[in-house]
């Protein structure tokens, strides 16, 4: 037994009011939404808790419903039921290819959307997505609801906008019609990866022009982020492959990878340039352009 | 803490500490030596159980995280007709030599072919992508799921 979970107290909620009344008496404190993981985290020591809120059993966390101009996810939301859904797939197809991605069954099993967010692993392999869709976050606490749009929400590894007492709700999409939109992760290897680096495009085209814009990458800064001198560069240009190669140079002016155990930062950095331009290809080809 | 649910079908009550994951209650309580104890992080699937019917690692879970829950081990499948073809599909293509990995394997596999999703060598190889075997290789192993799955539907 190489690895042992410390010492810790352990909480069922059932409701999500009694989830934030814990929460938020409680005093060195994690919120365990599948354990996937946190889990690993207390046997690694990268935490030091006292108490874990288990939130898996919180019905009214865990839905994906389509709601006419957006698609609301609830936090406690499997990956596999993400991945196993039509509605998902077929208006977030980047956000489908992420989660596909993910790690094995066994983990889509238990690891939830909430908890890949809040865990905020620079690595997260649903930020990119959700950052292209302009997703909006809803954070919940016993004093009331505020609504944070997803580009504010990483502030760093392990570092979010959550404050105390305070637990993500719900993950807001909205629709984005005639948009193309695509995710292109790179492992060290095809099966059960961590991300070397991602990154999520979306564009919407007309007649021949970039309309819209967007790319984010994780795993090349201290948290996912958008490349906005890519989308700045492309914003209303004439599509052609000059172009695109030419944006997606300037990702660079974007990231800041460092080198560890999956790839060296010179690596990361020529692949984000790479992996961009073959993204907005792919998004542009489910716009209906084909170059 | 007191901790109910169902394993193999059987209603049981284990007095664990909050910090005991389940393959210790599984495999030190409860007398399930199917259940591997491999890496512990939840990386190479040798610990794999059903929990509710999926797929799970039992090394990256709490025991008090199955509270009411159905668990299934590969001693609660001894006599299912599709664990019974996919051991000896197993055995037939060579799909075992240390055999560690293998209760892991016939769990992730059984949920699948349980599943009754149409199967390709493609979907076979993404639905076993955490299963670990460092023996065999794969290609044996995808071979005897696709062998298994094409016998049953006969």
């Amino acid at each position: 037994m190489f690895y042992r979970i410390p010492e810790i107290n352990y909480f069922r909620a059932s409701t999500l009011e009694e989830a934030l009344e814990l929460i938020s008496k409680l005093e060195s404190v994690k919120v365990l939404a599948g354990g996937s993981d946190l889990l690993i985290d207390l046997k690694i020591r990268r935490y030091e808790v006292k108490n874990v809120v288990d939130i898996s059993g919180v019905k009214e966390l865990s839905y994906i419903e389509d709601r006419g101009d957006h698609v609301a996810i609830g936090a406690a939301t499997k990956l596999r039921a993400l991945e196993r859904s039509d509605l998902i797939k077929e208006l977030f197809p980047a956000l489908h290819e992420a989660v596909e991605s993910m790690a094995g069954v066994q983990i889509r099993n238990m690891g939830t959307i909430g908890g890949n967010l809040c865990n905020a692993s620079p690595a997260a392999d649903t930020a990119p997505p959700l950052l292209v869709l302009n997703a909006k976050l809803r954070l919940v606490s016993l004093e009331g609801e505020r609504e944070v749009p997803i580009t504010g929400f990483f502030l760093g590894p392990r570092k979010t906008l959550l404050r105390k007492g305070e637990l993500l709700k719900e993950i807001v999409v909205p629709y984005e019609r005639g948009a193309g939109a695509s995710f292109i992760k790179l492992g060290r290897r095809n099966a059960f990866t961590l991300s070397v680096v991602a990154v999520a495009t979306l564009v919407k085209v007309r007649n021949g022009i970039f309309d819209d814009v967007r790319v984010a990458l994780n795993s090349v800064a201290p948290k996912p982020v958008r490349a906005v001198s890519v989308e700045k560069f492309l914003k209303s240009r004439e599509i052609s492959m000059n172009a695109i190669e030419e944006g997606a140079k300037r990702v660079l002016q974007d990231i800041s990878p460092i080198s560890d155990v999956r790839a060296s930062a010179d690596y990361r950095k020529e692949m984000s340039v790479v992996l961009t331009k073959e993204s907005l290809l792919r998004s542009l080809e489910r716009a209906g352009v084909k170059l | 803490m007191k901790v109910s649910f169902i394993l193999n079908g059987e209603p049981v009550t284990v007095d664990v500490k909050p910090n005991e994951i389940l393959l210790d209650t599984l495999r030190l309580k409860l007398n399930i030596k199917s259940v591997k104890r491999g890496c512990e992080r939840a990386e190479c699937g040798a610990c794999t159980v059903l929990v509710d019917g999926k797929p799970t690692y039992s090394c990256n879970l709490l025991t008090a995280q199955v509270e009411g829950k159905e668990v299934t081990t590969l001693e609660g499948l001894r006599d299912d007709p599709i664990v019974k073809e996919l051991t000896s599909k197993f055995v037939e293509r060579g799909a075992i030599q240390c055999g560690f990995c293998t209760p892991g394997f016939i769990m992730t596999a059984y949920a699948l072919l349980k599943s009754g999703k149409e199967l390709t060598p493609e979907n076979v190889k993404k639905m076993l992508e955490g299963n670990i075997c460092r023996c065999t290789g794969y290609k044996k192993i995808i071979e005897a799921v696709t062998a298994a799955a094409e016998a049953l539907k006969k």
